[in-house]
């Protein structure tokens, strides 16, 4: 595969935006796990994620759109996702989108220890839970007793 | 079907029906927290039950899918547990399955990220992470319904009550448990049972609940002998497919 083709790929696959969460792309989830000439490989980021079969379907849209209709999508389970694959960019854009992003360094403990979020609005790291499940199975809801906000909190995971 | 993908039905059965009880309560939670709480937990568990009854079915070689093995067989053919088929109840009673279930499942799982069937070591490692959220969730309820105010407490303590006559069956080795162990693909379930009685026991203690008494245990689920609630389970969740075999959108 030439340099180009992968880079066509590449700015194709960071225009699909998450449907959840569309401040983010596909590249920024880290749910992208190998890009070929053949074949795109994504991965789930929860089981019952509602969104994989709508992301799957955004993903052909693009790559049949820009050309790539020969390029095949395939779904792999294993490694499992971990938000610890989030780059710093999609962190960057969670956060100026009103998200707390996950602290990195995901061990399954973390969900059970769950560290203060920091509020995505003043930064305080003065926050609580409220829910710890909120509007979609990749986010907990939170409050900021410094400026009284409440903002989603993306879990650990 | 041969022992391996009977052992993924069952896996993928336990999953399907609790995550369809789960489902229930949306909608009728009693607060919009609890109803976002259980919904996502139902559909982690309709999640995890796709993979697991797709790899059944592969396994089978007889072209029936996820779909095909939930909505096209009838309650003899179903294996899951008898706990997760029992009824939601009230608010305790469902939050009493949970947790008696979700410590097995999140114990289970753990295990199964070593079975020498990579599929299925693969879907439990992606599970048990949502798993051992749903344990912590379930535990957190019975604190503080356990410790709450004396009807909170009496409920928590009839459900536990009614919930935990079908624990045993969770922890049986039969002879598909036993080909699947000797293989080095399934999990000895027996060997899970001390550590689920002591993250039970320490739960239990912290809520100043009694541990309940022992009952005569409730088995038969495995082998398709269930209560008679499943049915009425499946005569809704399977609606549509009955009403239009095959329908699709
Ligand atoms: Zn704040």
């Amino acid at each position: 595969m030439t340099d180009e083709i992968f880079d066509q790929l590449f700015q194709i696959l960071a225009s699909v935006p998450d449907p959840e969460i569309p401040a983010v792309s596909v590249l920024d989830l880290g749910i992208i796990r190998e890009v070929s000439a053949e074949r795109v490989v994504i991965t789930p980021t929860y089981t019952g994620c509602p969104a994989t079969l709508a992301i799957e379907q955004m993903i052909r849209k693009a790559l049949d759109d820009g050309g790539f209709a020969h390029v095949a999508i395939e779904t792999t389970l294993s490694p499992p996702w971990s938000t610890d694959w989030i780059s710093d960019e999609g962190r960057e854009k969670l956060r100026a989108y009103g998200i707390a992003p996950p602290p990195k360094g995901a061990a399954a403990s973390a969900l059970k220890n769950v560290q203060g979020a920091e509020c995505p609005r003043c930064g305080s790291s003065n926050t609580e839970e409220i829910s710890r499940f909120g509007s979609t199975p990749c986010k907990a809801l939170w409050r900021c007793k410094a400026c009284l906000e409440p903002f989603d909190w993306f879990k650990c995971h | 079907m041969d022992a391996l993908a009977t052992y993924a039905l069952r896996l993928g059965d336990d999953s399907l029906i609790l995550g369809q009880r789960l489902g229930e309560w949306c909608g009728h939670a009693p607060a919009l927290e609890v109803d976002l709480s259980l919904a996502n937990v139902a559909l982690d568990q309709i999640g995890q039950a796709t993979h697991f009854l797709n790899l059944a079915g592969a396994l089978e070689g007889e072209g029936r899918d996820g779909d095909k093995l939930a909505f096209h067989r009838d309650v003899m053919d179903f294996t899951n547990c008898v706990l997760v088929e029992q009824p939601n109840g009230d608010f305790a009673q469902t939050i009493a399955r949970l947790f008696l279930f979700a410590h097995y499942q999140e114990l289970l799982f753990t295990a199964l990220t070593a079975s020498k069937d990579t599929q299925l070591a693969a879907i439990a490692a992606k599970a048990v992470k949502e798993t051992a959220y749903h344990a912590t969730l379930a535990s957190d309820w019975v604190v503080r319904l356990g410790d709450g105010t004396e009807e909170s407490r009496a409920r928590m303590i009839a459900g536990l009550d009614w919930m935990w006559r079908f624990v045993d069956e969770l922890f049986v080795t039969d002879e598909v448990d036993a080909a699947a162990l000797k293989a080095g693909v399934g999990v000895d379930k027996a060997a899970l049972r001390a550590a689920w009685d002591q993250r039970v026991d320490a739960v239990l203690a912290e809520a100043t609940l009694p541990r309940p008494a022992a009952r005569r245990p409730v088995l038969g689920g495995r082998s398709g002998r269930h209560s008679e609630h499943l049915g009425h389970l499946l005569s809704e969740m399977q609606f549509l497919q009955r009403a239009y075999p095959g329908a699709t959108w």
